[in-house]
């Protein structure tokens, strides 16, 4: 008999969270990693900023590309988001981001909860429009090189990965606080209270990486199938799932963060999670219980 | 989508991303990558 579902889950989020933060001395020192392993992406967002990462964020690295002297647009980390949403979608938010496993302690936290409105999950896609994609192309210096907005303006995981650590350790750092500062920490305190109130607040309403992946869940290779002859249509999947899909109607939903809650929770077993069909997993519950 | 369109689908996405992955980094991207990684970003720490 495996693990359940839920827990390998939990095991490949603290490893992930562990491989993504090798350094945790650094957090002594104040400084952060410099060595060769930050040329390459992390899939999930961690800030390269946060003393322990050991990866570079694939959001500060798009912008930092498309908003350098020499380039407009970033095909290596482009080619890596698109090599990690056809492979996996948003299994990575589910599995392997840091700033996931983060939220969903977050959530934890005794307190009322709260549904989403619909109409806020495309406020992520705007913000990887406009924030992301345009500003730092577009919005450029005199030497050609523009800002990584989103990482300016809005990223609370830089706050609290990077932000508050350094900032701790570093008095010069100190006395260069300004208004930024005071907006980003207005918005890491929405973020961190959102995540109280509704699961996964940010992932569903701000996350640019997770509206890409999302946006690759249509053809990603792990993908989530049902199987229509064995499911009876109880809703029970749509009920437990926390994300506020319903697998059977929309398996490739955007917001499917291939948790596996509604496959575990399936009464007939008609929901598997996995590569291809026959290496799928099915999660049987077992009737006679 | 059906099955097999979306296997090749995904064939095809995966096959420009090692494309553009070979050519970002052929044409030097990812030093830029690790020079904004191995160095604090004030905007990531709300300072820049
Ligand atoms: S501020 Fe956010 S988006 Fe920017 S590098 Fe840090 S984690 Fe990534
Ligand atoms: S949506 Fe963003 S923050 Fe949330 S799990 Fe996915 S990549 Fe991580
Ligand atoms: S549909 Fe299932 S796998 Fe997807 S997020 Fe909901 S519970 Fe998790």
């Amino acid at each position: 008999m495996g693990l359940k579902v839920s827990v390998k889950r939990k095991l490949f989020q603290v490893i992930a969270f562990g491989y993504s933060n090798v350094h945790l001395l650094n957090f002594k020192g104040g400084k952060i990693y410099e060595g060769k392993w930050k040329q390459f992406c992390n899939p999930g967002l961690n800030c390269y900023s946060c003393p322990a990462a050991s990866l570079a964020c694939p959001i500060g690295a798009l912008q930092a590309v498309s908003g350098s002297m020499n380039f407009q647009f970033s095909f290596y980390v482009v080619g890596f988001l698109l090599a990690a949403g056809v492979l996996l979608g948003r299994f990575v938010c589910g599995w392997l981001c840091p700033f996931g496993l983060l939220q969903e302690l977050m959530h934890k936290i005794p307190a009322l909860k709260f549904k989403l409105k619909k109409g806020f999950l495309y406020i992520k896609y705007v913000i990887l429009v406009v924030f992301v994609l345009t500003l730092p192309v577009a919005a450029t210096n005199y030497m050609g090189m523009g800002k990584p907005a989103f990482c300016q303006y809005i990223c609370p995981a830089g706050m609290l990965e990077g932000g508050i650590p350094l900032l701790l350790t570093h008095q010069e750092l100190r006395q260069t606080i300004g208004s930024l500062f005071y907006l980003k920490t207005a918005v890491l305190i929405v973020t961190l209270g959102g995540c109280v109130l509704v699961y996964r607040f940010f992932c569903r309403t701000m996350c640019p990486l997770g509206a890409i992946y999302g946006l690759m869940n249509k053809i990603s290779l792990y993908h989530l199938e049902i199987d229509k002859n064995q499911c009876v249509n109880c809703g029970k999947c749509a009920k437990v799932c926390k994300m506020e899909v319903d697998p059977v109607k929309k398996p490739d939903s955007p917001e499917c963060i291939r948790c596996g809650a509604c496959a575990e929770s399936c009464p007939k077993g008609a929901i598997c999670m996995g590569f291809t069909r026959s290496s799928s997993e099915r999660f049987i519950h077992k009737l006679s219980e | 989508m059906g099955s097999k369109k979306k296997k090749l689908v995904s064939g095809i996405t995966l096959a420009i991303a090692c494309a553009f992955i070979w050519y970002g980094a052929a044409r030097g991207e990812i030093a830029v990558v690790l020079n904004k990684a191995v160095n604090i970003c004030l905007e990531c720490i709300g300072l820049g």
